[in-house]
């Protein structure tokens, strides 16, 4: 049964989590707590850790591109992205999402995480053009058809985010899966990591870019149900 | 011979840099935090090859406390007036484009490229080729950007900085999580929960321990909100001792497609704010209109790469 407790740091962590403790918080109570439940002094504990901290470096070696980005936003980077975005002339709404899940995916693929995101892209630009599109064919939309449309504008984003980030190498979780297997013993190589992201990719732009190609459809039939 | 060394040499003059700046900074309140902050990495970076273990778990505690104690100031928004920013954007046009595509291009040439040895001389140690291709990239690419843009010569650590200021402690968490796991590992974490995961799930078939692996990594990163700390968990608990050592998967592809389930459970989660929760109040919608939205993909595309890893695991 004494095998068991270390688990208690696992609690501690999602504990913390769900308590909205500071993550680093959490994080280092929970290494006390499993160390300490599975016999380690906490002066043995901080080592561990300060050990597998040093070691695990390379993981925050991403940080390299931040002057690059923010000299390039500082140039207008972020404003130029929009200006292309906006070039998109679409008729529908899911069409327009479909091809902005298109390039979100592609441009995290690139590592230019830049390109998109919630504040910057989404809520000034991709929720507003769906929004219109939809008006221009359907007239004035319903509250739950711009519920729809503003939510899926969010959905598009995080799904090409998510999907397609881990296709470039040197981005954090990758680095994060080649350390956290190199704790365990076992070696492996970045790019095989994200060439292994790509099948998983493939899989959700086409899983979600059908929920988008639905997605006219969907609006047709709130607009009709509105109507009559 | 170049390697990690060197790349962190750059990272450490980097971090020491945007100390520097947050010192200087005399406009914010709490810039002390912030300085001592990036101090601490730029320590780290520069001389934690030289520091014990100790000395390193220190320098960890440190960083949380300093983290923790929310003495770090946010970012104001940017240097340039967004007026200016449009205006340079327009004279800039695409050119802006160039710098963000030489980094995966030399990055990628570098990975395949770096590792080969020229006559007996290996020029990049072996298992660091990557890590030092980006760094490579990232120079390269910063060199084109001020040739293309000749800004002033502090702009490239002023504006990094002012990003490093907007992400702010989180840019040492996917570092911690990965130092976690190593305490988890060895304080018996991973044994317990595999001998959990033996007694209670048939992971004595292949696919049984695939879809208990993916399925897991969905429903921990659910609860806590955060792939990257259910993966190290979780990959610990079945992912190496199940799927690696006793079935000899390949661990590239468990890896990859373990953290991308992980990602099946951070679209269906409230606990990942920042991607649910944050865009639903921007785009003035109900709390959870954003996951309810994403739940039919992330569903279907877990159960996918259930298939996608047994298949490619082990009916290859």
């Amino acid at each position: 049964m004494t095998a068991m407790w270390p688990l208690l740091g696992v609690a501690v962590l999602v504990l913390g989590f769900a308590l909205r403790l500071h993550p680093l918080i959490a994080i280092l109570a929970a290494a006390l707590v499993s160390g300490i439940a599975g016999g380690m002094a906490p002066l043995q504990i901080l080592a561990a850790l300060g050990k597998a901290y040093n070691a695990s470096r390379y993981v925050s070696i991403v940080w390299l591109v931040l002057p690059v980005i923010g000299l390039l936003e500082r140039e207008g980077l972020q404003e130029r992205a929009r200006v292309l975005i906006a070039r998109l002339r679409v008729a529908t709404a899911g069409r327009l999402l479909l091809i902005y899940l298109a390039v979100r995916q592609i441009t995290m693929a690139l590592g230019l995480s830049s390109f998109g995101g919630h504040a910057q892209m989404v809520r000034p630009l991709i929720a507003p053009m769906a929004e219109g599109a939809a008006e221009a064919r359907l007239g004035a939309l319903s509250s739950a058809m711009r519920l729809l449309v503003r939510a899926h504008a969010a959905g598009a984003d995080n799904v090409g985010a998510f999907f397609g980030e881990d296709i470039f190498i040197a981005v954090g979780s990758v680095l994060l899966i080649k350390a956290s297997l190199a704790q365990s013993g076992v070696e492996v190589e970045a790019l095989r990591l994200s060439l292994w992201a790509l099948p998983t990719a493939l899989l959700a732009f086409a899983i979600h870019g059908v929920r988008l190609w639905r997605l006219d459809g969907t609006l047709e039939r709130l607009s009709a149900a509105s109507r009559s | 011979m170049i390697g990690l060394t060197q790349v962190y040499w750059l990272a450490g003059v980097m971090f020491a840099g945007f100390a520097m700046l947050s010192l200087r900074d005399g406009r914010r309140r709490r810039r002390g935090g912030n300085a001592l902050f990036w101090g601490l990495l730029a320590t780290s970076f520069l001389f934690g090859a030289e520091l014990s273990d100790l000395g390193n778990g220190v320098l960890v505690l440190a960083l949380v406390l300093v983290a923790g104690s929310g003495t770090m100031g946010r970012a104001e928004s940017g240097s340039a007036a967004p007026a200016e920013r449009e205006a340079r954007a327009k004279a800039r046009g695409d050119t802006l484009f160039i710098p963000t595509l030489v980094i995966p291009a030399v990055t990628i040439t570098g990975a395949l490229t770096l590792g080969i040895p020229v006559g007996r001389l290996h020029l990049v140690a072996a298992g660091q080729v990557t890590v030092v291709a980006l760094a490579l990239g990232i120079a390269v690419a910063l060199l084109v950007a001020l040739w293309l843009l000749k800004p002033p010569a502090l702009a490239p650590l002023e504006e990094g900085r002012r990003l490093a200021d907007t992400i702010g402690w989180a840019t040492v968490l996917p570092q911690m999580l990965a130092a976690l796991g190593a305490v988890f590992a060895l304080s018996g974490v991973g044994s317990a929960v595999g001998r959990i995961a033996t007694a209670w799930l048939p992971l004595g078939h292949h696919f049984a321990a695939v879809a208990a692996y993916c399925t897991g990594m969905a429903l921990l990163t659910t609860v806590m909100g955060n792939a990257f700390a259910a993966f190290p968990v979780m990959t610990a608990a079945i992912g190496v001792p199940v799927i690696i050592h006793r079935f000899g998967g390949d661990p590239a592809i468990v890896g990859a497609i373990g953290m991308l389930s992980g990602f099946c459970g951070t679209l269906a989660t409230p606990m990942a704010a920042n991607f649910n929760i944050v865009p639903a109040a921007l785009l003035e919608l109900p709390g959870n209109a954003v996951i309810r939205v994403q739940i039919p993909t992330a569903i279907p595309l877990l159960a996918c790469n259930v298939v996608l890893m047994y298949v490619l695991l082990f009916r290859l």
